[in-house]
């Protein structure tokens, strides 16, 4: 007995085309054509010969990792280039490396939307992947690097019949705790997000196995009213525990340097610094995903001129806080009138390492002051190979923190060098592989902007106009 | 007291194309009277939860109270670690000092209660639910992608099949619809 005023039919709003624009969201988009554009970059585009070329090009790094990681298992972490003097290096660089740039995704996520930063929406949900894919990437290296994998497990307490557990004073055993939480709270903000759009997935789907998958991701999601009331109150209070969250993981990992008495890394800068660090790296990758995405998704309409200019410019504000840090170091260096921390700023500048202290000065201190001048800030070529330069800037740091404070320590005796084996670069190279294919993966399967919270975009801007 | 004959049906449903046609209609059906109610949208709509009168904040207590027991964990286990299950004297330091603990303390805290959250928002929803009434509504996918569906149930008092349809007729609603159960 349905009175039916309005037949059924499919949402069939007019597509909006992907002209770049400077606002929010290109205006004429409504919360059908949101839905249809995102929802069907997932369900109705055919696979391109690209992206399957990808696929295969970065599958077979990420088949390089798994070999070497075979490798590593079966000879030990001496095929690295570690030794004493310098018993951290790739494994630790890259772990610090990869982590730092998930903290982007977190920032964007949570601290932005605490901030009511409406322009964090559509860039926020391939953030969040992003961080999940960098932190499996930084995890891999701490479970790798411990030598005798056997006895993992021992990281974590675990009640054992040998009544031992990890030693709580030290920062390592605080950076397993910081890191896992971080993994998991990261992955249940992004898990809960993708709810509503699992449902919207499920809702398009034409074939009947995908769907039934989409509605078992999705636990049954009917936008009830009821349902959105406990999921908003919940989204804002992840929101609130992600924020200290983010901000203490990379301190925890700068204690695993300060805390201990090498001299460049006993130093209270460091928390700060590598918060500031993990940012800048992190936006710098956000800018190289996002660049390309938008243009081979013709997305140009979502993630606009707007967000990579205010990435950019975020990047240009947490590159100047590392610049300062870096400059502090210099300070303190001198001013703490120790020899040994002296000897060791300057053997960083004009010791056997010192081309990497230079390409650090030059990628993080130097490169990043194009992103004053809006002309470069909305150049998109300019915009890419500055990520670029600030990605590998960041390794160069973590570079020079590691391995030129360890090289040449307290006894010149004991002074030595510190050169990567193959098996560094393959590792490096393989977890780059790691990342990428399952951020490819991930912009197929799931969608890679945020449906709902594009269409509450939508609502804000119709109902308080667009500014 | 006499005990209200189950209705057969789970409810009525309007459909409407805007957020605001349907906090309207949600308005006017408080004001009619109807309780049992219950809004379906593809987003969360600000003020919905108001119009409906829904206050429900178990999901900030229940992480609160989450994070007070993550944080007294980490306490515990680095006490029972440190000084109890294995003292280890490190150079006549003290087993155990609050600065050490922060770290754990503060990393338990935020797990906990975010683990506490996501479940409690789970289980109070009774998701997941494979099925639900409001899923035979004719047009019903498109309550996560582009319309907004009002349901007045058919446990509310007041709920009359024809009386409340007519009701929904009135609101402004594309469509109007029994909800079978």
């Amino acid at each position: 007995m349905a009175v039916a005023h309005v037949p059924h039919e499919k949402p069939v709003d007019p597509p909006v085309g992907d002209q770049e624009e400077y606002g929010m969201i290109t205006p004429g988009h409504t919360y059908g054509s949101v839905t249809q554009k995102i929802a069907d970059s997932v369900m109705r585009r055919p696979i391109s010969w690209s992206w399957l070329g990808m696929v295969a090009f970065f599958g077979m790094l990420l088949g390089v990792m798994l070999g070497t990681v075979v490798w590593i298992v079966l000879m030990g972490v001496g095929v690295w280039g570690i030794n004493i003097p310098v018993a951290w290096g790739f494994d630790i660089i890259n772990f610090v490396w990869w982590i730092g740039i998930g903290h982007a995704g977190t920032l964007i996520s949570a601290i932005l939307l605490l901030l009511h930063q409406g322009w964090r929406t559509s860039i926020n949900r391939f953030a969040e992947a992003m961080t999940l894919f960098a932190v499996a990437c930084a995890g891999l290296y701490v479970s790798i690097h411990i030598g005798r994998h056997q006895y993992l497990y021992w990281l974590f307490p675990i009640p054992n019949t040998m009544g031992l557990w990890p030693q709580f004073r030290s920062p390592l055993a605080w950076d397993v705790f910081a890191v896992s939480t971080y993994a998991t709270v990261s992955a249940l903000f992004w898990y809960v997000g993708l709810i509503p759009d699992l449902a919207t997935l499920r809702d398009r789907a034409t074939n009947p196995t995908l769907r039934k998958i989409y509605a078992i991701a999705c636990l049954g999601w009917r936008g009830s009213q009821r349902h959105w009331h406990r999921y908003t109150a919940l989204y804002l209070l992840l929101a609130g525990v992600s924020t200290p969250l983010v901000l203490s993981v990379h301190s925890t990992i700068s204690y695993d340097f300060a805390v201990s008495l090498v001299p460049g890394w006993h130093s209270t800068i460091f928390p700060p610094y590598f918060v500031a660090g993990a940012v800048f790296a992190g936006f710098a990758m956000v800018l190289i995903l996002a660049i390309p995405l938008r243009a081979f998704y013709h997305m140009k309409d979502l993630i606009t001129m707007k967000h990579l200019e205010n990435m950019a410019k975020v990047m240009l504000a947490t590159g100047n806080v590392v610049f300062y840090g870096y400059i502090m170091e210099l300070f303190f260096g001198f001013f703490s009138g120790n020899e040994y921390e002296r000897y060791m700023t300057v053997n960083r500048m004009l010791g056997p390492y010192a081309y990497s202290y230079w390409a650090l000065i030059f990628c993080n201190g130097i490169a990043t002051q194009i992103l004053w001048f809006k002309k470069y800030r909305t150049h998109i070529p300019t915009l890419f190979i500055v990520s670029v330069i600030v990605s590998i800037g960041m390794w160069f740091e973590r570079f020079v923190i590691i391995v030129t404070s360890l090289h040449r320590d307290y006894l010149p005796s004991s002074w030595g060098m510190y050169h990567p084996t193959f098996w560094d670069w393959s590792l490096y190279v393989g977890t780059m592989g790691l990342f990428t294919t399952l951020f490819l993966l991930f912009i197929r399967v799931l969608p890679s902007i945020s449906i709902a919270e594009m269409k509450e975009l939508i609502h804000h801007e119709e109902q308080h106009g667009s500014h | 007291m006499l005990k209200k004959e189950e209705s057969p049906i789970y409810g009525v449903t309007a459909e409407y194309d805007s957020p605001e046609a349907l906090m309207a209609a949600a308005e006017r059906a408080r004001q009619a009277g109807y309780v049992k109610m219950d809004a379906y949208t593809p987003f969360p709509v600000e003020g919905m939860s108001h119009a409906l009168g829904i206050r429900d904040k178990w999901i900030l207590i229940l992480m609160l109270i989450g994070g007070f027991i993550g944080c007294l964990n980490g306490w515990l286990l680095q006490y029972w670690g440190s000084v109890a299950s294995y003292p280890l004297n490190i150079g006549g330091r003290p087993l155990i000092s609050w600065p050490q603990m922060v770290v754990i303390m503060f990393e338990a805290t935020v797990l906990t209660s975010a683990l506490t959250g996501v479940f409690s928002m789970i289980i109070l929803n009774g998701l997941p639910q494979p099925y639900h009434p409001m899923f035979n509504v004719p047009g019903f996918e498109r309550a996560s992608q582009d319309r907004f569906f009002l349901c007045i149930e058919g446990d509310d008092k007041k709920f009359d099949l024809q009386d409340t349809m007519n009701f929904l007729s009135g609101t402004g609603a594309l469509r109007v619809a029994e909800v079978a159960k």
